[in-house]
């Protein structure tokens, strides 16, 4: 057993070493709280618009005037003519451009019936349709204020509330998504690499040579990078709660143990990796292109599984980083405890047995060799 | 393998709210509820999940990821709204997901209003003559009026491939020969430096170019997406660009000595230009600080140029300004890759 933690502690100092790759892995989880934290946002504001206003009247001014003053849109561009929509819309300008009839005024107090034309970009839908939404909102309530105190009749009011994150903070969603792209990262990037190298190298051999079980070298790479992760997941946690201000509403300790467990199943997999890999290259292809990637699109982190065909919803179950940011985001923003998540606890704790009986089976079989 | 990615990943990549599971707790049972419950249904929006007896319950569903928005409909809807010319329901929405949260609610409120006009409209006889003043809107979508995601984020997708096979490989190639050792013989080798840092741009400008016309013709043949404007102008914009993706990849393998190392700076690189670039989220929602920096980031011109070629049928005039900045990175960062190679260290 002594002989297990100093192969342990023979990695820690390779790791420590390299200060350059260390610096990357504390650093990545850190840059990517605070570019999603503060940076990113899917809140539409200061939308880019363009105004055509063929009246030039009392009204289209006072809208004009609403319209500035409000946060989601910035007046970047007056046109003149129909034919300039096109053109600015083509420079990429503007998002929104909104046309105001002739005659604004004389049509409206005279007839009662005026048509404002709203053109948007539809290029990226959902914000195409949430600034007609909010311009089309701020038209409504000049609209009120003309009609005065005449309240509608059989009015239907609606009163929304917004559940686990009143505030629709973006941070809720991606928090646990950085926690286990990170972790996955670390954790089966660097063990097949650590792995494949001495393989390249050749010193693969002087280890296997030492009194060590075979198994037991390729598990003490795999320490230093548990110990790694762990303490990201905590960087993670502190970081998210007192930068971004999102708490951990449920029990630390099983939000902590659930991690641990990923953790292993992501050792597992890099273990995997690497006892198929000859060269570092297909290490790292492998595991970017094998693993971080269809994470990446298939765990629901960056794109709903809901929307996806049903093959690859399929697809995603069998994506250990799936379960765990389902659970992840069960105990942390929703809060609850081990009854809500114990079916995909279990599934996780599964997959990870599975994944590590092979691998060192794989193992086995190759070292001896 | 990138051809793969695209494939799949426009699949993957839709960010359209939809199915949004809905579960209804209806005191109410009247004719009006039940006509607003199918109105809410028929918009294809949302899917009647569930009708639960009370809110608690519906509550428990949602704990476990079920229901995305529970609606309640109070005892005696009907009967209060006719009477006293008003009534209010309740929505209480699942927000973990805030911007799939703010577009069902959006979504809701809109069927909500429309149902409303309609049952104002079957009591109220509006004169002939209109006597409130009504301002209507009157709303297009235009270059995209399919309201397609699929269209939106290919053109993104395609960038982010370019970038990472150029990046990569181009970062890991010197640094193999690091690694090797094979890098002493052409150290020792009389050729120039800039000379051989050309000489390793010039295959992987190659590939690129074959990439993104790989690329493209899966869009054309799987997706549909045939380039509104002109595709000289993206082909000559990307070989700029690749030029200063390659010279990002070999300026990181100056710095690194082990291929991990300029894996992972590589990789940390990329992905925060990656997040920064206004693909996927525009870059008018960014504090001032972020929105310098995407101005610095050579992604965000492709990302740009792409979506407005592709999409809007852009010209040559219009993406000018982009090509001037993205050459004008190239010319910062080849010269320094250059110089930072040294042939004796």
């Amino acid at each position: 057993m002594k002989q297990f933690w100093i192969f342990v502690k023979k990695e820690w100092l390779h790791i420590l070493r390299d200060r350059r790759t260390l610096l990357i892995l504390f650093g990545m989880p850190i840059a990517q709280i605070l570019i999603f934290g503060f940076a990113l946002s899917n809140e539409v504001k200061n939308s880019k618009i363009a105004i055509l206003d063929h009246a030039g009247d009392d009204i289209s001014h006072k809208l004009i005037e609403r319209i500035e003053a409000s946060k989601y849109f910035e007046i970047t561009k007056v046109l003149s003519s129909d034919s300039e929509i096109d053109a600015v819309f083509k420079q990429g300008a503007i998002r929104l451009a909104i046309v105001f009839p002739a005659n604004l005024s004389a049509d409206l107090y005279h007839q009662n019936d005026v048509q404002l034309q709203l053109i948007s970009d539809a290029s990226d839908p959902n914000v195409g349709t949430t600034l007609v939404n909010y311009m089309s909102s701020i038209i409504n309530d000049y609209q009120n204020e003309l009609i005065g105190f005449n309240k509608l009749p059989f009015t239907i009011k609606a009163e929304v509330r917004m559940i686990y994150n009143p505030q629709l903070k973006a941070a809720y969603n991606f928090v646990p998504g950085v926690m286990a792209m990170v972790l996955l990262l670390i954790c089966s990037l660097m063990t097949s690499i650590a792995i494949v190298r001495e393989k390249e190298m050749g010193t693969m051999e002087v280890l296997l040579v030492s009194p060590l079980k075979p198994t037991l070298v390729i598990i003490s790479k795999t320490i230093p990078y548990l110990v790694l992760s762990f303490i990201n997941i905590c960087s993670i946690l502190l970081l998210s709660y007192f930068v971004l201000d999102v708490p951990v509403k449920g029990n630390l300790f099983l939000l902590l143990a659930e991690g641990i467990l990923f953790i292993i199943a992501s050792l597992s997999l890099g273990m995997f990796v690497s006892s198929i890999a000859a060269t570092q290259t297909a290490a790292m292809f492998g595991t970017l292109v094998g693993l971080f990637m269809p994470t990446l699109m298939f765990s629901g982190f960056m794109f709903p599984v809901d929307n996806m065909p049903i093959p690859l919803q399929w697809l995603s179950n069998i994506l250990p980083s799936k379960w765990f940011f389902n659970i992840v985001k069960a105990i942390m923003i929703k809060g609850l405890g081990f009854s809500a998540i114990w079916k995909e606890t279990l599934i996780l704790f599964g997959m990870t047995c599975t994944l590590f009986i092979i691998s060192i089976r794989k193992f086995d079989k190759r070292l001896a060799l | 393998m990138p051809v793969i990615q695209l494939i799949l990943l426009p699949l993957a990549a839709n960010y359209e709210v939809r199915n949004i599971q809905l579960s209804i707790v209806d005191h109410d049972h009247s004719g009006y509820a039940r006509a607003l419950i199918q109105k809410i249904t028929a918009s294809g929006y949302f899917k009647l999940n569930s009708y639960v007896d009370s809110y608690k319950e519906g509550l428990k569903r949602m704990e476990h990821d079920h229901v995305d928005i529970i609606l309640e409909i109070p005892a005696d809807f009907e009967k209060t709204l006719i009477r006293e010319n008003e009534s209010t329901l309740s929505a209480s929405i699942n927000a973990v997901n805030g911007q799939r949260a703010s577009l069902g609610a959006q979504y809701l409120l809109a069927i909500l209003r429309d149902f409303n006009r309609e049952i104002r409209l079957k009591w109220v006889q509006f004169p002939k003559f209109n006597p409130m003043p009504i301002i209507q809107i009157d709303h297009s979508f235009w270059y995209n009026p399919m309201m397609n995601y699929k269209h939106f984020m290919v053109p993104g997708i395609l960038v982010i491939l370019l970038t990472m096979v150029g990046a990569n490989m181009s970062a890991l190639n010197l640094v193999r020969e690091k690694e090797l050792g094979t890098i002493e013989q052409i150290n020792v080798s009389p050729i120039k430096k800039h000379h051989f840092i050309i000489g390793k741009l010039i295959p992987f400008w190659i590939m690129g170019q074959v990439v993104l016309t790989l690329g493209l013709l899966v869009a054309r043949l799987i997706y549909g997406i045939i380039p509104a404007g002109s595709i000289f102008s993206i082909y000559l914009f990307s070989s700029a660009y690749l030029l200063c993706i390659l010279g990002l990849g070999l300026l990181i393998s100056t710095y690194a000595n082990t291929q991990q190392q300029a894996m992972l700076i590589s990789f940390f690189v990329m992905m925060v230009f990656i997040l920064l670039s206004g693909l996927y989220t525009s870059i008018d929602s960014m504090p001032q600080w972020a929105q310098w920096v995407t101005k610095i980031n050579p992604i965000t011109y492709f990302v740009q140029v792409m979506r407005l070629v592709i999409m809007k049928g852009s010209g040559l005039k219009d993406i000018l300004p982009h090509l001037v900045s993205i050459l004008g990175m190239a010319v910062v960062i080849i010269p320094w890759a250059v110089w930072n190679y040294r042939k004796r260290s």
